[in-house]
């Protein structure tokens, strides 16, 4: 599986790697979806510092979590997306929904 | 193709089931076939998506997600500087070819809706050819600057 995990009180931490298009963002969805579920999680961190790539897909794995944690009334963030990757997340304007920070420290220093 | 056809230095032709695992693939050739111009890595990245999001619409919209369908891709080089890109389908086709162009328009709410803003941005020249019943083809053309001539930032 191309995921890693980490629960921090009502946190989940999801590190994401490799190739972010049709194949790996539906098993990424339902694993995440599960997890929400299971661990009644309120806010989510997408750590895409290991992703080389995304597309249409992958932004739609973006938004439909957004959308879900924004119904529990959780916050989600994005970290640690490289420069090929961020171009596509600000021209598909998904930073106006997902704040993007460089570390997952960075976001508990806010 | 429309488009004037200039000195084609270089071709690939080829075609695969239309399975998800084969996206990947699909970019990854088209990008190592890319690569014979004199393009940034910026430039790979951005076809590499444009050959993404076209293969996804054929797999997702035009093959509603059945396997062992076909999907052909053609790519050429035409004077050292220009990608031209054909991808194919014989799928169900589209009906309403400007509405599908739209930004944000999706018949998929777990996709995005920007496959053709994607295509139309990353790439000079785009045309769709769709028939109901019969396909869909994408044809794109993207020239590069030759990299000593790049004048802008």
């Amino acid at each position: 599986m191309n995921l890693d995990y980490k629960l921090v009180r009502n946190t989940l931490v999801v590190k994401v790697k490799g190739e972010l298009d049709m194949v790996i963002a539906e098993r990424v969805r339902d694993e995440i979806d599960n997890r929400i579920t299971e661990n009644q999680i309120k806010n989510l961190i997408l750590n895409l510092e290991k992703v080389t790539f995304i597309d249409s897909s992958g932004l739609g794995l973006i938004i439909g979590r957004y959308k879900k944690i924004n119904s529990l009334n959780g916050k989600m963030y994005i970290v640690g997306a490289r420069p090929t990757v961020e171009k596509i997340l600000f021209f598909s304007g998904i930073n106006k929904l997902v704040p993007i920070y460089r570390t997952e420290q960075d976001i508990i220093n806010i | 193709m429309g488009w004037t056809i200039m000195n084609i230095k270089n071709y690939v032709r080829f075609e695969f089931s239309s399975i998800a695992e084969n996206v990947g693939l699909a970019r990854s050739c088209v990008a190592a076939f890319a690569s014979q111009l004199d393009c940034t890595l910026d430039e790979i990245e951005e076809i590499k998506l444009v050959v993404s999001e076209a293969v996804s619409n054929c797999i997702i919209h035009a093959y509603d997600n059945r396997a062992n369908q076909k999907v052909e891709i053609m790519v050429s080089i035409q004077d050292d500087r220009t990608l031209d890109l054909i991808i194919k389908d014989y799928g169900k086709g589209i009906v309403d070819i400007e509405k599908a162009l739209e930004p944000a328009y999706s018949t998929d709410g777990s996709r995005m809706g920007m496959g053709f803003t994607f295509m139309k941005s990353f790439m000079d020249e785009m045309e769709v050819i769709s028939k109901p019943g019969e396909g869909t083809s994408v044809q794109m053309r993207r020239s590069f600057l030759v990299r000593d001539q790049e004048a802008y930032a």
